[in-house]
């Protein structure tokens, strides 16, 4: 069974009890519970890396709104992920300081390294690669984001270090 | 001795200080002196006699923008919001606020929602600010610890619910009515004004939305007084200002320094000049909003008015600096995919008009461009211009269009009459 067969029949499970009753907290908390919508989808991204056509329909409904509704909300969102993706997500600046530093370079030796273009995920389901606006860390460019960790001042062998990938024999 | 009051308590590389190490420091002290000493109205004046600006790229009076909030009324919802949904291309500044001194900004909210009589505060923090998060988180949870939140604040009577929103990314969410509009858990469209966010803002009740380092100032001009305020900067600000430079610069970084300070000097003193090899073309003096400057404008001070005159905006200080190994064109390609991609997709002329520019300005590039295609350009930068559009997004994104066509003229042309971009590959050496 791939990667993406595996996340896909685990998106179709109903949303584990503890999780539902989070989400049910925090929208008590709010003035309207569909103020709790992002944080809801965001921790639901957490657990299955991705947001599912189920899942969303199951916030949808804890939070009294349509999964219209808060599809439209999920889409707007660049870091709501509503396709399955790798184990880790790698954010690649895309924004004006970076690519004065050079980020063309890094993004063509990630599309080389990895075989995969942006949008797109290995096929062993380890790295999806995305570009990325702006990482507020300009003075340390060109920058990207692995999961939760910032890296600025990326060269060809630091991605390769960061990636934990073995070095280029050069053949 | 420069005063640098916002980031006086910032170690680089080090933890932030903890709620002792900051109390220790004088921290807190604003708190305690505005909820135990002055009246909400003192606290406003101070702010309002002060001169504080919007450090967030507007520039709007602070003091102004608070006087439109109407008299509290009992039983009813106020909100104050700190804008922490930094998403300016080429700008860093409020993260290392965040980052460094996370007390610094719960202080700052504190005090201002006192100010304010706000009955709950938000930090609408960007979801990419992972390591801002967690340390706001941890501030936020020290200050409810020691009664600072929560009810009856030092027994002054004064009760406040702050919380913490992270974001998931969208840069329209920096614009004061679609932050509010995405913290009610709706697609974040910008609203029209008025009603202005402090007459009907989040869920309809009164609201202030301010930006992170204008909100930091608060504290220290409560601490030390307007007059103290105003004697910090150079020209006719009052203040500090943190400034940035980024791009191929020796030592790109970000300063606090008296708001005024001339540009020559943030970059030849602070980011050291340019990198060996590189010369100097022009810069975005305050983030991707902003229009070119040309190596001949150096001398300009860097406060709100000087920086208008000269042609351009302050924005946000943080400048992004274009050197003469890269290809004009493609810088600004490159920021016209930003603003495309981030139009709301709600008024017609930016959802339609910032990818026909963002295609203009590839097929240029690419070796396709035309003479109409610049003349269209120029067109655009009419066409979406302030008042086109229903709000700044569009008009954001022409300054730089509209100035690069005036400043690279004869690129333009290059690109057009060789059928080529004149760059190497990528446009970057």
């Amino acid at each position: 069974m791939s990667t993406a067969e595996i996340l896909t029949e685990q998106a179709a499970e109903r949303l584990p009890d503890a999780l539902r009753e989070e989400i049910l907290e925090i929208a008590a908390h709010e003035a309207h519970p569909r103020a709790a919508c992002i944080e809801a989808l965001s921790r639901v991204q957490h657990e299955f890396r991705w947001v599912s056509d189920a899942h969303l329909r199951e916030v949808a409904g804890l939070l009294g709104m349509s999964a219209a509704d808060l599809d439209g909300v999920a889409t707007y969102f660049n870091l709501i992920f509503r396709r399955p993706v790798g184990r880790r997500v790698l954010l690649l600046c895309d924004s004006v300081s970076c690519w004065l530093m050079g980020r063309e370079r890094i993004d063509a030796h990630l599309r080389q390294r990895l075989g995969i273009r942006p949008g797109q995920t290995t096929p062993d389901g380890d790295v999806t690669l995305l570009p990325t606006v702006c990482l507020g860390h300009c003075d340390h460019a060109p920058a990207l984001m692995l999961g939760d960790e910032l890296h600025g001042d990326v060269d060809e062998q630091r991605i390769d270090a960061i990636l934990g990938l073995q070095p280029e024999t050069g053949e | 001795m420069i005063e640098r009051p916002l980031t006086g308590r910032i170690r680089p590389g080090a933890p932030p200080p903890d709620r002792e190490a900051y109390e220790r420091t004088g921290g807190y002290q604003a708190m305690r002196r505005a909820l135990l000493h002055m009246t909400p109205e003192d606290v406003v004046g101070d702010v309002t006699k002060s001169g504080l600006r919007g450090r967030g790229g507007a520039g709007f009076g602070t003091g102004q923008k608070w006087s439109f909030v109407p008299k509290p009324r009992a039983g009813q919802r106020r909100y104050l919001v700190a804008n922490a949904d930094e998403m300016e291309p080429g700008t860093f500044k409020d993260r290392l606020l965040l980052e460094g001194d996370p007390h610094q900004m719960v202080e700052a909210v504190i005090v201002s929602a006192y100010a304010l009589a706000a009955t709950d505060a938000y930090i609408f923090v960007r979801g990419e600010y992972k390591l801002a998060i967690a340390r706001l988180k941890q501030a936020i949870g020290e200050a409810t610890a020691a009664g600072y939140l929560g009810a009856d604040i030092l027994g002054s009577g004064y009760a406040l619910s702050l919380h913490l929103h992270a974001s998931a990314g969208r840069y329209i969410c920096g614009e004061e009515t679609a932050l509010l509009t995405a913290l009610e858990g709706r697609r974040a469209l910008p609203r029209s004004k008025p009603p202005f966010p402090q007459v009907s803002g989040l869920w309809g009740a009164p609201s202030v939305v301010n930006n992170v380092e204008t909100l930091c100032n608060v504290p220290h001009i409560v601490n030390n007084g307007p007059d103290w305020f105003k004697g910090l900067g150079i020209g006719p600000d009052g203040g500090t200002k943190l400034y940035g430079v980024s791009g191929r610069v020796k030592r790109p970084g970000a300063w606090e320094l008296p708001i005024g300070t001339p540009l020559r000097k943030i970059l030849e003193d602070h980011a050291g000049g340019m990198q060996d090899g590189y010369q100097l073309r022009a810069l975005l003096p305050g983030g991707a909003s902003t229009a070119f400057l040309g190596a001949d404008q150096l001398d300009i001070p860097m406060d709100y008015g000087s920086v208008e005159k000269a042609g351009s905006r302050l924005g946000t200080g943080t400048a992004i600096v274009l050197d003469d190994r890269a290809c004009p064109v493609g810088m600004i390609r490159n920021l016209e995919h930003f603003f495309a991609q981030e139009s709301c997709g709600w008024c017609t002329p930016c959802r339609d008009g910032l990818p026909w520019v963002e295609r203009m300005l590839q097929a240029l590039e690419e070796g396709d461009g035309e003479d109409e295609d610049l003349h269209q350009l120029e067109r655009h930068v009419g066409l979406l211009g302030m008042g086109r559009t229903f709000c700044a997004h569009a008009p954001g994104a022409m300054a730089p269009l509209g100035s690069g066509l005036q400043k690279f003229r004869d690129e333009f042309a290059q690109h057009v009459h060789q059928h080529r971009c004149p760059w190497p590959a990528a446009g970057v050496h």
